[in-house]
């Protein structure tokens, strides 16, 4: 059904407005990547969750998009982006190779960055689908992924040695195989990951930290928001003075979806 | 064979239905030991069969189809109680069929599950189709939502004669594109409507972020013009009635659009034309019209119970659009809110979709109750949209009593999953009367 993006509904309360009396700390751009046509699983609630989040800290958040045929934004402090359909891909796919040299450049800067997903397959060196046919990859990570009849569906943990336990939900048919150029986010203590091989998920690259995990990932994964956040901010501004985030909610959140079933 | 296998499968029916069992496994007897019992039962139908599909509200619309017929005079089967896999059709046919396997109706109408209708339709080619939509709901099992339009593309191939889609769901209006040769009808909605149903692909799309130009839309057989209180405006033939209501909820006055522009095509068609079908009465539009506006919601969707001597309204939500809708249709000005989430098999396990629904409509009121096994990934949403929360509780039982209590002056409002609603309904019927559905 057509959207109605004057209804001014879906992001109203992005930037709620500052309520804090404290002057902010900094502002610190966040990039959406093609959210328009890879946002399918709660993708949004990672950029929301960097927004507020950052606002917690007492920065200020700016949430920019970059969609397919978009003038690429200046001055990006921090990138995020999500999965999305077969159909997603395909729409996606020759505008991301047109970026390649801006978003290699970006991540050997060491903006952080967090692909799920669709995009951490696009963000490795090519997606070989079932039939054979090959969908390059603008090769920043070094991994590989090859389409599969078989579907890893559920509940995850992952044990990360950054990060502690990860909890998530992957949904993919895509198996990803990591290169030299690369080290594992963690490995898997529920779930599958990457591929049904070898125990381990997601990807991890500079300050890219790549995942197949949906949930959304960040909310009920605070260390790992708080490590994209504070990489932003220490790049930008040289330290960074984290606010106090009431986290309880997610530490139970965290307790109850860890007991679920896979 | 034929002689046998009816009241054998009868037969088991009413053992289990003694046990208290399921409505399956009388089924899968009679699948069994006579596999063309249903094909063969349903070819005697003299207005065929017509399958209703798609993610959000087939049974409403199946049990609309079904009232409007019926208030045509027509004689109509259906699968009422929910077994909308193919086994539960069977099922379905022994209870009404005679002992010779006689079915006494004009026409079935069958609310299809997508990936049974996919078996169903290859056993049964339907005469008629109605695809309601598709939606980011049954990721668990699909995988995809494109598969899910396979699976209803796959539904409109076998029909063979009329297929009903939605104007305004583009995977769903796709399909006509697939299925030359058979008449196409849409059900659509007004332009001013289109703003309340979020597409999934688009949920996402910021304030002057451009969107795609959509392409001329195809002409419908019936439009919702507008919804009010307790009325809706229904476009059809060139003119605008207005009738009244009791179904609540846009999104199933939108259903209602569907349900007529099928009944219109299965009853009124060759009415209009001067050649009623099969000896049937003339249909009329104002019949339908009346009867439309006498369905109430079918299990479930949106129901409203009385606790207390106040109202107390049950929302399904299921996925990001309907409970986008939920909480659009029903303003939580002046109520008491629950929210229970389970994250059960029937639920769908993943909680991503929880993140792509704005919540902060109900930012000035609060959330007085979170429940269900995934109370706690609820209450951080709520927390990342500033929405202040009562109490979470994961069990449902107390979690429903404290709410109870501690709103006894509100009326109240609960939005909930499958599983977090039948247990809440079960709760329910210890302090009010709840409808019985059979
Ligand atoms: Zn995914």
């Amino acid at each position: 059904m057509t959207p109605q993006s004057d209804s001014g509904l879906p992001f109203e309360h992005v930037l709620p407005p500052e309520d804090s009396p404290a002057p902010s700390k900094g502002t610190i751009r966040v990039l959406q990547l093609y959210p328009r046509d890879m946002n399918i699983y709660g993708d949004w609630g990672n950029a929301l969750v960097l927004a507020q989040r950052l606002r917690w800290h007492g920065y200020t958040p700016e949430l920019l998009e970059y969609n397919v045929g978009d003038e690429f934004p200046a001055d990006v402090d921090l990138i995020v982006g999500g999965g999305g359909q077969d159909s997603g891909q395909l729409v996606i796919q020759d505008d991301l190779l047109s970026r390649e040299t801006v978003l290699k450049q970006l991540a050997e800067d060491g903006v952080p960055m967090l692909v799920i997903c669709g995009l951490y397959q696009l963000f490795g060196k090519f997606f070989k689908t079932r039939t054979g046919s090959v969908i390059p990859g603008i090769g920043i990570l070094d991994v590989e992924t090859n389409g599969t009849d078989e579907r890893l569906i559920g509940n995850v943990a992952v044990s990360s040695p950054e990060f502690g336990t990860i909890l998530g939900y992957e949904n993919h048919s895509g198996q990803t195989t990591l290169g030299p150029g690369v080290s594992p986010l963690g490995t898997t203590a529920k779930g599958t990951g990457n591929n049904s091989a070898d125990g381990q998920e997601g990807a991890r690259y500079r300050n890219i930290v790549a995942s197949y995990l949906h949930g959304s990932l960040l909310p009920k994964n605070p260390a790992l928001a708080d490590f994209l956040i504070r990489t932003a901010v220490e790049r930008k501004y040289g330290s960074f003075s984290p606010g106090t985030p009431d986290d309880s909610y997610a530490v139970l959140a965290r307790e109850h979806a860890a007991r679920r079933p896979r | 064979m034929l002689y046998i296998s009816v009241p054998l499968g009868k037969f088991v029916r009413r053992v289990s239905r003694l046990r208290g069992g399921g409505s399956a496994l009388p089924g899968l007897v009679v699948e069994k030991i006579d596999p063309g019992f249903m094909k063969r039962t349903l070819s005697t139908l003299p207005l065929g069969v017509a399958v209703v599909s798609g993610t959000n509200g087939k049974t409403t619309t199946t049990k609309m189809v079904v009232e409007l017929l019926e208030s045509q005079g027509l004689k109509v089967f259906t699968n009422r109680t929910g077994s909308n896999f193919t086994r539960g059709v069977a099922a379905a046919l022994l209870g009404e069929v005679d002992w010779r396997g006689r079915l006494d109706a004009d026409v079935a109408v069958l609310e299809l599950d997508e990936a049974h209708a996919v078996h169903f339709v290859n056993q049964v080619p339907p005469r008629y189709c109605l695809l309601l939509n598709v939606l980011r709901d049954q990721l668990d099992r699909f995988g995809e939502i494109d598969k899910t339009a396979q699976l209803l593309q796959h539904i409109a191939s076998k029909t063979t004669g009329t297929v009903v889609l939605n104007r305004e769901d583009p995977r769903v209006a796709r399909i006509a594109d697939t299925v030359a040769g058979l008449e196409v009808r849409y059900f659509g909605l007004d332009d001013s409507l289109l703003s309340t149903f979020p597409n999934d692909d688009e949920m996402r799309a910021a304030p002057g972020s451009p969107v795609p130009a959509a392409p001329a839309k195809p002409h419908a057989d019936v439009v919702l013009r507008r919804v009010g209180a307790a009325d809706a405006d229904f476009e059809y033939d060139g003119v605008t009635a207005t009738t009244a209501m009791k179904l609540r909820g846009v999104y199933n006055i939108f259903n209602a659009a569907a349900a007529l522009t099928l009944a219109r095509a299965i009853a009124v068609k060759d009415a209009a034309s001067g050649l009623p079908a099969q000896g049937q009465k003339a249909a009329d539009n104002d019949g339908l019209l009346a009867a439309l506006s006498q369905v109430a919601p079918a299990f479930g969707r949106g129901e409203s119970l009385v606790v207390d001597g106040l109202p107390l309204d049950l929302v399904l939500v299921k996925n990001p659009s309907g409970f986008r809708l939920g909480l659009k249709s029903f303003p939580a000005a002046g109520y008491a809110t629950m929210i229970a989430i389970n994250d059960n098999y029937a639920d769908g396990r993943d909680m991503s979709w929880l993140w792509d629904v704005e919540f902060d409509t109900l930012r000035d009121g609060g959330v007085d109750q979170l429940s269900g096994s995934r109370a706690y990934d609820m209450a951080l949403r709520l927390q990342y949209d500033d929405v202040a929360i009562g109490a979470v509780e994961t069990e449902i039982a107390p979690a429903l009593a404290a709410f109870i209590s501690g709103a006894r002056d509100k009326p109240k409002r609960i939005f909930c999953t499958y599983t977090a609603m039948l247990a809440i309904r079960r709760e329910l019927s210890k302090i009010t009367t709840v409808e019985v559905v059979s």
